[in-house]
């Protein structure tokens, strides 16, 4: 069964439309790639999975629900946590308090995600904004868990991070698939670190679905002619 | 223990040194400049939580603030005529019970913040300041215009409020009432800036759209903290009152609500102990200058430049730097 599915959504900037017909489902547990080159819609996609962008036609819902009316708050009470581009932290706050913040009733709490990330332990009362990128992306990802999520939606986690701070970072995904079953949406550019842990992928160009399948079915033809690679 | 943390005990000291000094040196005067430091203190810790930690700039505070002392006023003035309230439907009569007092007070002003704060927090920005500011003018005009109170001329209490204990009058024993409110409303705002309710609040301040990814929806945060601050703001009112036993509908004005933000800037804003500062240097000010010039303001004035353009943390951030995360 779909934890969340989209069913030939179309979304509007403004006049603009940014989405045709896109359609996606991703399963309890399941892990999928949303691929693309820039400016294909994959940003917008996780918008209107968030709510944070309605949908001018087509379906979203999430676990059996329609969730097409929601406000973004109500949609993450239900389950939908966010990491967003560019990591945002509340750089006021400190590590701690940047968990606590978020932090709804469930498995993760502050002790889990440091088991998760333990360099956030050590910095525990460091203010955000004296993070390294890679240490502000385990807090973002770390804020998202706080809220336990059913589904986990990391858009470009490791974008502009040094080799070994993302695999660092792949690591926590790969373990959190295998440890929780969380089903997880991943965005990124690597398609190597995206195959540790993807089991399907979607592949968007021009706000369309182009390509949807096995993450193992994709092959050099499509990754030559849908993402440049 | 941080600088901070030191400035905010030497500031504790300071309000709690000065009276008992005044005491030795039989200067009830200075005793009675204290109260009003501690109150206009406990009036801009009130704001701070909607202003500092929730990044809402009120310019209708002194609505509350004045709501608290028309609470008092007619209660008192109720119980001192020995005509009740209301008859019907039910008995309401006056009290000169401090503790009720403060109580209806709060809850007066909680409801007015509730009403308003419920309007007010669908804008942002400067139409939150105007709107806010419209309801303040809004209450102002209505205690003008309601004449079984005072109208204009305002309300006099013969004889100041009881509490179980203590005798009111001695301005000492007030002194200390005021002092230990103010306290402990200071211990509840430092649980609330460090509980998750008020780190969700000062992140939506940051940041409202990361608020509302988490799950958290800013308008309900806002409207607790914009209640309670109102409430805070009220009590403080309510002494406020009884420290003049007059109320009138200047503690409604927009000048009123425009001292509480000064106050706040000046100690700091956001800071817990910003208000505690800002209201002593006001009080400070307003009795050293009042006395050489009519025109004390442009000192205020002078001063609230510079701390606006050279020291953004206020007095506390020029002296302990930046605010740190989780001190």
């Amino acid at each position: 069964m779909s934890l969340i599915e989209l069913k030939n959504v179309a979304a509007f900037y403004g006049p603009s439309q940014a989405l045709f017909d896109v359609s996606l489902s991703v399963g309890e547990g399941e892990v999928l790639a949303l691929m693309g080159r820039n400016g294909m819609g994959k940003t917008t996609t996780v918008k209107v999975m968030c709510r944070m962008l309605k949908n001018s036609d087509g379906a979203v819902q999430f676990g059996g629900q329609d969730i097409g009316a929601l406000p973004s708050y109500k949609a993450a009470r239900l389950g939908i946590g966010l990491v967003p581009e560019g990591r945002r932290c509340f750089a006021n706050l400190s590590v701690h308090e940047n968990l606590i913040a978020a932090a709804r009733k469930g498995a993760w709490d502050f002790e889990a995600v440091c088991r998760l990330f333990p360099r956030l332990e050590e910095r525990r009362d460091q203010s955000a904004a004296s993070l390294s990128g890679g240490e502000q992306q385990m807090l973002a990802i770390g804020r998202a868990l706080m809220t336990n999520p059913k589904l986990l939606i990391l858009d470009e986690a490791t974008e502009g991070l040094a080799p070994v701070i993302r695999q660092e970072i792949w690591e926590a995904v790969a373990k959190l698939k295998a440890e929780t079953g969380m089903a997880i949406i991943a965005i990124d550019k690597s398609l190597k670190e995206l195959g540790q842990v993807a089991d399907c992928a979607v592949i968007l160009e021009k706000g369309r679905t182009v390509w949807a399948g096995a993450f193992g079915d994709l092959g050099p033809e499509e990754t030559d002619r849908y993402l440049g690679v | 223990m941080t600088r901070e943390t030191w400035i905010n005990v030497a500031s504790l000291a300071v309000l709690l040194g000065v009276p008992l000094w005044a005491l030795m040196a039989d200067e009830p005067f200075i005793i009675t400049l204290a109260t009003r430091a501690a109150i206009f203190a406990l009036a801009g810790v009130g704001l701070n939580l909607a202003l500092g930690t929730g990044g809402l700039v009120s310019l209708g505070h002194a609505a509350f603030f004045g709501i608290g002392g028309y609470a008092m006023g007619i209660l008192a003035s109720h119980a001192q005529s020995y005509a009740p309230i209301m008859e019907a439907p039910f008995l309401i009569e006056g009290t000169k019970s401090m503790p009720v007092i403060w109580l209806v007070a709060m809850v007066t002003s909680a409801l007015a913040a509730l009403a308003i704060g419920v309007l007010s927090l669908r804008t942002s920005g400067v139409y939150f300041i105007m709107i806010t500011l419209a309801f303040g003018q809004m209450v102002y005009y209505f205690a003008i215009s309601w004449p079984a109170y005072g109208g204009e001329d305002g309300l006099s209490i013969y004889v100041r409020n009881g509490f179980p204990g203590l005798n009111t009058l001695v301005p000492i024993q007030f002194f200390g009432l005021c002092f230990v409110i103010l306290c402990l409303v200071l211990l509840l705002m430092n649980a609330i800036h460090k509980s998750a309710f008020g780190l969700a609040l000062s992140a939506a301040r940051q940041n409202e759209t990361r608020v509302l990814s988490v799950g958290l929806k800013p308008y309900h945060l806002r409207l607790v903290a914009f209640v309670i601050s109102g409430a805070v703001t009220g009590l403080a009112g309510a002494l406020f009152a009884d420290l003049n036993r007059f109320v009138s509908p200047t503690m409604l004005s927009w000048q009123m609500s425009g001292e509480i933000i000064i106050f706040i800037i000046i100690g700091g804003v956001g800071r817990l102990f910003g208000p505690v500062i800002g209201a002593m240097i006001f009080i400070l000010l307003e009795h050293t200058l009042g006395g050489l010039s009519e025109f004390w303001h442009v000192y205020l004035g002078a001063l609230l430049l510079g701390i606006v353009l050279f020291a953004k943390g206020g007095l506390i951030g020029a002296f302990a730097g930046r605010e740190k995360a989780h001190d």
